[in-house]
């Protein structure tokens, strides 16, 4: 069953010469030519030769790994295209080394249907530069009262089910989703958020936003919404995938859930990996997104839980958002910042390169494991399999800057800071979706 | 002239702040004169945009102007673009244009500030923002304090009594009281008090019994709406001010009330506190003008001492 669609683009013959090929998966570190051969990969090992009309790449001193997976894009299709369509999204997306995106269905109108879906569909098999995949939203218009027709929608090819930007506001409702989707097949995840405890919520409630005058956000709106959800899915032994944890709280009940056999899958973002709330003492919009930055404590936290598999993959919740919505007062801003664009090099340069986080165990977390969850073939590369990788050089350093990027929009929490590692070349699909300039 | 924001009082060191206060005072004369005007500013153009209500700030700010006699032109939300959609960058644009040295804003929102002076070349003067800041109240409670106590303010003992929560004057104020060295504790009820408020270097205490020590007692207005229906923050006012209220039973003999007004009368203060010439109320808002003209002053000349005496 197909979960993603891009546009036709001619299949790729190219020998990747020398590069350090990092791939979990089938166990591999080490130089290792890589040769595709009509978007398969044809042949990986030493000294390999180019066929005729193949283009070399020299990627000595580069890594060659396989392709990133975002289970958490809002490609903002339909009725926000002014902030990013399907073209511009997943151009970003390849430009940050990503050969699948799944898009949320917070959409104007919402993805509850399969006729709006199979539209999405069409869209991107004109459009995506990298296949693009939807999730269906779990209840119609999002209005949290009662379920879409997930069969159909399953049936359209929705990867999972989420009402993304909003919580499942009743133990009832997580209840009845959870027992509906049963039939579909598609697990259904979260945006954990007890609206009681939100309510006029700026920022993390902490020192910072008692020093800003922000209202808070406490950690406890998310932990004590993910406790709930993880109750009903051990009752109705049903899976559940949580989006964006952001606190230690919530990993702590995730911890014990996952001792217990739930099927409980997790995703954090780059920005709650590598930032904490004290940033947000500039009042720059950007570094409003929800949820929230937090305190140091639960960023360490997180990142110990990314290395264990406790928080099983890196998603970006790339939110793209028209200047309208971010340059005007803190207060007033639209919640989100991208990340596409910036997800590899941000979590390289300050985890990987730090040591908090060893390059394989990123690399999982980027590509094969949430493809796992999408239930798409993981990205590997070996023989026989599809070229989904991407080339990237560890030694590039840049600058984020608001006027760089793929993407339509530039509300990104990481402009100004200097970054490691660029990505050179993006094959998805087995497709050249991406090649930086020289 | 080069930019010099006042958005936070974190903007200011100590040194900056004590020589805000020192300009201020030597303005004190100036307001003293039957002709309350001198020729410091002339020719600078000051912009006063006031986006939310307020009486004592935006006539301090416009005296202070004119004490100085500087132009001044005043914006308020209602009757101008902002009623017609237009965004603060516009205005910030749109107002720049005529080419302000400075523009003092109120603003509803956190971060107004900053949006204005990414857009205009002038000097921003924060006159309050949301809950965030609110400096010159700050300093003219810090001037209104030096004239009590003297230059001295090191161990000074305040109490902040109120919704700390809502507070941009508490939050100035902190940070002020505390960069002199004084000693700060925070009184009121636990669902107005921000969890982790203790970082900033305060004591946060529920019971006005414990404040037998303090030296100066600083009143913050309950704002009505956080007891209407659907707000849960508090039960009544009643209740507030049975254990909040500060009336001359509660008060120590000596100990000096503040407030940044306008005070509730029955509420936070009882009027035997409100009516007692001992409070520094009225010292604290004749003190507004004189803080203000120091600030405008300060901002158009710069922090370094040269130049002060041609104040006068």
């Amino acid at each position: 069953m197909e979960r993603t669609w891009h546009k036709p683009l001619p299949a790729a013959d190219l020998l990747i010469r020398g590069g350090r090929v990092v791939d979990p998966l089938c166990g591999v570190d080490a130089a290792q030519d890589v040769l595709v051969k009509r978007g398969k990969i044809a042949e990986t090992g030493k000294g390999l030769a180019a066929p005729k009309g193949a283009r070399e790449v020299d990627a000595d001193g580069m890594l060659v790994l396989p392709g990133f997976v975002d289970l958490h894009t809002h490609l903002r299709v339909p009725g926000r295209e002014h902030e990013e369509d399907v073209a511009s999204g997943t151009l970003a997306a390849a430009a940050g080394g990503y050969v699948k995106v799944f898009s949320m269905a917070n959409t104007d109108p919402v993805i509850d249907t399969a006729v709006v879906l199979r539209g999405l569909v069409g869209t991107a098999r004109a459009e995506a530069v990298v296949p693009a995949g939807f999730y269906a939203a779990v209840t119609r218009g999002l209005k949290g009262e009662r379920l879409t027709e997930m069969a159909e929608l399953a049936e359209a090819g929705a990867v999972a089910f989420s009402d993304d930007g909003r919580p499942l506001a009743t133990a009832a409702l997580v209840r009845r989703a959870l027992q509906y989707a049963r039939i579909t097949g598609r697990t259904v995840a979260i945006h954990a958020q007890d609206d009681s405890l939100f309510k006029g919520g700026q920022m993390h409630e902490g020192p910072a936003s008692a020093r800003l005058g922000l209202g808070g956000i406490p950690s406890l709106c998310e932990s004590l919404d993910v406790a709930r959800a993880l109750e009903v899915a051990a009752y109705e032994e049903a899976p559940l995938h949580v989006h964006h944890v952001s606190c230690s709280a919530t990993l702590e009940h995730l911890r014990r859930a996952k001792a217990a056999g739930l099927k409980v899958t997790v995703e954090a973002t780059p920005h709650h990996l590598t930032m904490t709330d004290e940033a947000v003492s500039s009042l720059d919009s950007n570094l409003k997104m929800n949820p929230p930055l937090r305190e140091e404590a639960d960023r360490q936290a997180l990142v110990e839980a990314l290395q264990s598999g406790l928080v099983d993959c890196v998603a970006t919740d790339h939110a793209p958002h028209a200047p309208m919505s971010k340059d005007v007062p803190f207060e007033e801003a639209a919640f989100g910042t991208t990340g596409l664009e910036t997800a590899f090099a941000v979590l390289y340069t300050d985890l990987v390169k730090k040591g908090a986080l060893d390059l394989g165990t990123l690399v999982t977390r980027m590509s094969q494991a949430p493809a796992a969850i999408a239930g798409v073939e993981p990205p590997a590369i070996r023989p026989g399999a599809v070229a989904d990788l991407c080339v990237v050089d560890p030694r590039a350093t840049w600058t984020v800057t608001g006027d760089g990027f793929k993407s339509r929009s530039s509300n990104s929490a990481f402009v100004g800071r200097q970054l490691s590692g660029r990505v050179r070349l993006t094959l998805a699909a087995g497709r050249l979706a991406w090649e930086a300039d020289a | 002239m080069p930019k010099r924001d006042l958005i936070s009082i974190e903007d200011l060191s100590r040194q900056q702040v004590e020589l805000l206060l020192d300009t201020a005072e030597s303005f004190l004369p100036v307001l003293q004169r039957d002709i309350k005007k001198v020729p410091t500013l002339r020719g600078r153009t000051i912009v006063n945009l006031f986006w939310e209500v307020s009486t004592r700030t935006s006539t301090s700010f416009d005296l202070a102007a004119k004490r100085l006699s500087a132009d001044t032109v005043a914006l308020k939300a209602s009757g101008s673009a902002v009623e017609k959609g237009e965004t603060l960058k516009d205005t910030a644009i749109t107002l720049s244009a005529y080419g302000p040295d400075i523009i003092v804003m109120r603003h509803p929102s956190a971060g107004a500030c900053q949006v204005l002076s990414r857009n205009t070349e002038a000097s921003v003067i924060n006159a309050g923002d949301g809950k965030h800041q609110h400096p010159t109240q700050c300093l003219l409670d810090l001037f209104a304090l030096r004239q009590t106590f003297g230059r001295d303010m090191d161990g000074l003992k305040v109490a902040i009594v109120g919704d700390i929560l809502h507070s941009r004057v508490a939050r100035s104020d902190i940070m002020g009281f505390k960069l002199l060295g004084m000693d700060v504790t925070l009184v009121g009820p636990p669902t107005l008090i921000p969890r982790g408020i203790e970082e900033m270097g305060v004591k946060v205490e529920y019971d006005l019994a414990r404040l037998r020590d303090v030296d100066v007692i600083y009143l913050l207005r309950i704002q009505r709406e956080r007891i209407e229906e659907g707000a849960d923050l508090l039960p009544s006012l009643r209740e507030y001010n049975r254990l909040w209220g500060m009336s001359q039973a509660r008060l120590r003999p000596g100990q000096r009330v503040m407030h940044p007004g306008p005070i509730d009368r029955g509420v936070e203060i009882a009027p035997d506190v409100a009516d007692d010439d001992e409070n520094l109320i009225a010292l604290q808002v004749s003190s507004g003008i004189a803080v203000r003209m120091a600030v405008l002053y300060r901002t158009i000349v710069g922090y370094s001492d040269a130049g002060s005496e041609e104040v006068l």
